[in-house]
């Protein structure tokens, strides 16, 4: 306790001693975030309320959260539940730059937006999120994307997956494909399932819907099957790498998704194809050549570029998944190590933690937790701590996950965007 | 000077959460919701809450799991941060 006293009183004497702006200037130093979701918009946050001067760099004006976008696929919710704004950022003083950074040079220490001005930083923090790679998969690419949607940034992608299920006919099947490790959201895939299987058996019985999975292990994966046995029997056939479940080519024209064993013709068809962090992760030198961003476990600072901290789903972060929880936990971490960075202290080793709820229907929700630590040089699982939901827990139990997802959900777009 | 000092330490906790400390607001938010609200709750509670989930003593769903992740001494540090306005 005595460290934190100390750390506590320095920052508060620091904030007192010296009027905002020349605080935003001087020692505190200046500190620029990539990417408004809930890493970036979180990290602004923390970083604003510290008294540093800081810029969040986001283009858009609306943010479509990813989290809970399956119940909209499956018509449980409206698409506009998911949209945020950065109204709440602006009213509690944060700077957002509504532009895309086009370019960042890490040795001068600057961003170059679109509109060819430029931002000089002391600490860049980059939370660009995920690319699709549309070089991954043969046949599918940004066009093939309009006639089988990932959905996997939620919004258009999403709105349109929704709109074919509802169109599509009374005994249609439904094909959905889902990558190898690493992507963003772990259990999202068998959440979509679970969803769009939930969305078959009460709106269009005699269809059915086929996973084809490049794993044969996967996230939550005892709850989800039993689950699946016991609500959607004869509506959901799942098919794991060991059966051949590993997509090998798609053609959006004829509608067909291609396995080593066998090509499935789709009414349907949710492509979710390998991924890799934003291009611009890439392009300021911080990604490696599996895509993503190695990052140091302490400070998220990039293990490539120094003075660049990468957060959220670009990062490569141990053991840490790729969420939105982790994102804004991860976030919360750097930005505080940022904080003592620019005034000279080494920051402590941290602890995070990431919960992840999923719902295999209304009602009906089961989780994973973790607790993560350096160590070694990456996040690694604190032993004894985290894992899922019970298999055997009873219905009172799953419906108070479902709640509590539900205000997880709520809770953490209030405190990002709020 | 002591009660400008104290003013102080609740006007910057973001540079000074103790280990695992900004997580919990990841879930716990605003009164009214499924997941219970720390506003307003002592260090001697949450402490003691967070010891309970971690013992078995208290059931539930997800902090049984977490807290075993915090020893006793990382649990007090949490649980003072956040009872003095950390979030």
């Amino acid at each position: 306790m005595t460290t934190i006293v100390r750390r506590a009183v320095l920052a508060g004497l620091a904030a007192a001693a010296l009027p905002r702006p020349a605080l935003a200037q001087g020692a505190h130093g200046r500190v620029v975030v990539v990417g408004g979701g809930f890493g970036g918009a979180t990290a602004a946050r923390v970083l604003h309320r510290a008294g540093v001067a800081v810029t969040l760099v986001e283009p858009a004006e609306t943010y479509w959260a990813c989290p809970f976008s399956n119940e909209v696929i499956a018509g449980l919710r409206p698409l506009s539940a998911q949209a945020f704004g950065y109204d709440g950022l602006r009213a509690s003083g944060v700077i957002v730059a509504r532009t895309k950074a086009a370019a960042i040079d890490g040795a001068a220490g600057r961003v170059r937006l679109a509109d060819g001005s430029t931002l000089d930083y002391d600490r860049l923090i980059l939370s660009p999120g995920i690319a699709l790679r549309f070089d991954a998969l043969p046949g599918y690419d940004a066009a093939a994307a309009e006639r089988m949607p990932h959905a996997w940034k939620a919004g258009a992608q999403t709105d349109l997956l929704a709109r074919q299920l509802a169109a599509m006919p009374d005994n249609g099947t439904v094909v959905l494909s889902v990558p190898a490790n690493p992507y963003r959201c772990p259990p999202g895939p068998y959440e979509r399932a679970s969803l769009i299987a939930y969305f078959l058996k009460t709106r269009k019985p005699r269809a059915k819907l086929i996973v084809l999975d490049a794993k044969d292990t996967f996230s939550k994966q005892k709850l989800f099957e039993q689950a699946w046995k016991a609500l959607y029997p004869g509506i959901l056939d799942y098919v794991p790498l060991a059966s051949g479940g590993q997509v090998t080519a798609v053609d959006p024209g004829a509608m067909t998704v291609a396995t080593d064993f066998e090509t499935y013709k789709a009414d349907v068809a949710c492509i979710i194809p390998p991924q890799r962090a934003a291009p611009i992760a890439a392009a300021a030198g911080v990604a490696d050549r599996s895509g993503w961003c190695p990052i140091d476990p302490v400070t998220f600072e990039s293990r490539l570029v120094p003075r660049i901290h990468v957060v959220g789903d670009a990062a490569i972060a141990g053991a840490m998944p790729k969420s939105a929880f982790a994102a804004n936990a991860q976030a919360k971490v750097c930005a505080e190590a940022v904080i003592d960075l620019l005034a000279g202290r080494v920051p402590e080793p941290p602890k995070l933690i990431n919960t992840c709820y999923s719902l295999v229907a209304p009602g009906y929700g089961i989780s994973v937790a973790g607790v993560y630590r350096p160590d070694k040089g990456v996040l690694a699982d604190v032993e004894g701590a985290g894992g899922t939901s019970p298999v055997d827990s009873p219905d009172t139990v799953r419906r108070q996950e479902a709640a509590y997802a539900e205000d997880w959900y709520r809770t953490i777009t209030h405190a990002v965007f709020g | 000077m002591r009660s400008a000092l104290l003013l102080l330490l609740l006007a910057s906790p973001a540079a000074a959460s103790p280990p695992g400390a900004s997580s919990c607001s990841g879930c716990h938010g605003a009164p009214g919701g499924a997941v219970p609200s720390l506003a307003g709750q002592s260090a001697e509670d949450i402490a003691a809450s967070l010891t309970a989930f971690r013992t078995g003593a208290r059931p539930a769903t997800v902090m049984t799991r977490i807290a075993k992740g915090f020893s006793d001494e990382e649990s007090r540090a949490i649980a003072e941060w956040i009872a003095g306005g950390g979030q």
